[in-house]
């Protein structure tokens, strides 16, 4: 299972706790991620990717162990310890604005 | 006896403020959508229950909310969780926040930036929610960067009425200081076939066709902040008002200057008369006496509150010009705060309830017509929008 971290904002739009755990079949992608993501709680659709270009929204960020991962390649695999459901990949809020 | 709600969405939340018909005792619900900007709430007029929301942020983007209980519960219409976004034919269902211009419209594909060089349409966010006077279902949105969305199936989908920016002058509409927005649509109750709707800043506009065809209604209107100050778009006008017992006559506070038309939009007369400034936002006219409009002069355009330190709503009896201070129970010395476009409501009890909410977070209102004023609440966040609904 793969380990998803989900902002405040977003918890609350899809009325789940800090992390929840998804389904994703290998490899596991940032874009492979966020399909599932957004399949199991279609009320993200939009707030993390744009509907149509699916680019990440600015001033959103994703991380893992310790890394920046936000302007890889969608499809290129996440690490091994996210993959493995050790380590959870996090959707940030930019900090800005009041 | 009647009830009023009064729906006030706020930079940080929405809060919904609940009163007998004497309206001096109030309920306040709130937050509802804790740290988000909620640009607009509106009920429908077929079912008061029924309200729409548009909530926002620069993080998450565009949400439409819906309550089908009056605001005590809300959802986003569209695909319940867990369900496929797309049928099993392929195709996407319901995305309550997904506002897809009409890439077909033609031949507009830009408007004016801000230096004056031509810049693609983005959708931002929804500004203004519409709700149809005659089905629950369906409701139009305005959006920025401008345009009219529609949709027939309660929020879940939006399709954009693309007549309005395709109709030519689109390369010279231009973004004022909060963005290209279409804020004000006003649905004929004559009519189902005529909307008018405004944009800043463009001007105001109209169809007499449902939306196919829009037309721009600027005649009269004169902004010398355009090359051409009599131009035929490019106006911002901040908010147009009017009572649905008198179709046709309008009355619009423009940028600078208060004006109204009894034709329809077709042409416009200045009607700042006496005000102390004729700068500002918001404008409204009392349920039951048609020739009665209420402003809130805003000092100017460079220092965007009250004028003089004093909060004073100016009324007209005699459809403008004329114009009388309003200020008892309102602060009447260092008071900075504004009132933004959409933040001004009236609600239709025997004696007209008028309510508006300030950037400082203070909704006031008046249950009698304006003669006086206590505040509802004091400190929400700044208020971003007002509506109000008399409840049987």
């Amino acid at each position: 299972m793969i380990r998803v971290m989900l902002p405040f904002h977003l918890r609350n739009l899809a009325h789940v706790g800090a992390e929840v755990s998804l389904e994703v079949a290998a490899p596991v992608t940032q874009r492979a991620v966020l399909d599932a993501l957004e399949a199991r709680y279609p009320m993200l659709h939009g707030a993390i990717r744009d509907h149509d270009t699916k680019q990440r929204r600015p001033f959103l960020r994703f991380f893992a162990c310790e890394e920046d991962l936000s302007h890889e390649s969608p499809d290129a695999p996440l690490p091994a310890d996210v993959a493995s459901g050790k380590e959870p990949f996090m959707v940030i809020g930019a900090i800005a604005g009041g | 006896m009647s009830n009023v709600r009064v729906l006030v969405g706020t930079r940080k939340g929405a809060f919904i403020l609940t009163a007998d018909g004497k309206r001096d005792k109030w309920d306040v619900s709130g937050p509802h959508f804790a740290g988000w900007e909620m640009y607009h709430l509106k009920g429908s007029p077929v079912d008061p229950n029924r309200i729409y929301a548009s909530q926002t942020s620069g993080w998450f983007g565009q949400i439409i909310q819906r309550s089908d209980d009056g605001g005590k519960t809300w959802h986003q219409p569209g695909t319940p969780p867990g369900e496929p976004t797309n049928t099993p034919d392929g195709m996407p269902k319901g995305e309550s926040n997904k506002f897809a211009y009409d890439a077909a419209a033609k031949p507009l594909t830009t408007h004016q930036w801000y230096d004056g060089t031509q810049h693609p349409w983005e959708f931002k966010r929804v500004w203004h929610l519409e709700p149809s006077l005659t089905d629950a279902d369906t409701v139009y949105a305005g959006v920025e960067d401008a345009a009219i969305f529609r949709s027939t199936d309660g929020g879940q989908n939006w399709k954009e009425l693309s007549g309005l920016r395709g109709h030519g002058t689109g390369p010279n509409w231009q973004p004022g200081a909060g963005g290209m927005c279409l804020h004000t649509i006003i649905l004929d109750p004559s009519n189902p076939k005529r909307i008018w709707i405004a944009i800043s800043a463009a001007g105001a506009f109209r169809t007499d066709d449902g939306g196919e065809t829009w037309k721009p209604i600027n005649r009269g209107l004169r902004s010398q902040y355009i090359p051409d100050p009599n131009a035929e778009v490019g106006h911002c006008v901040h908010h147009v008002a009017m009572n649905p017992k008198r179709p046709g006559v309008l009355f619009m506070q423009k940028h600078w200057d208060v004006m109204r038309s009894d034709d329809a939009g077709d042409n416009w007369k200045e009607v700042s008369g006496n005000l102390p400034t004729d700068f500002g936002f918001v404008i409204d006219v009392h349920a039951h006496e048609p020739e009665t409009i209420y402003v809130l002069p805003i000092k100017s355009d460079s220092e965007h509150f009250v004028h003089e330190g004093k909060l004073r709503v100016f009324r007209s009896k005699s459809g403008g010009n004329e114009w009388e201070a309003l200020t008892k129970g309102l602060p009447q010395k260092d008071c900075y705060v504004n009132v933004l476009r959409d933040a001004m409501a009236v609600d239709t009890l025997d004696k007209c309830g008028v309510y508006f909410g300030t950037t400082g977070g203070q909704v006031y209102c008046s249950n009698d017509a304006g003669d006086s004023w206590n505040a509802i609440v004091r400190d929400l966040p700044s208020v971003l929008s007002v509506e109000v609904q008399t409840l049987p």
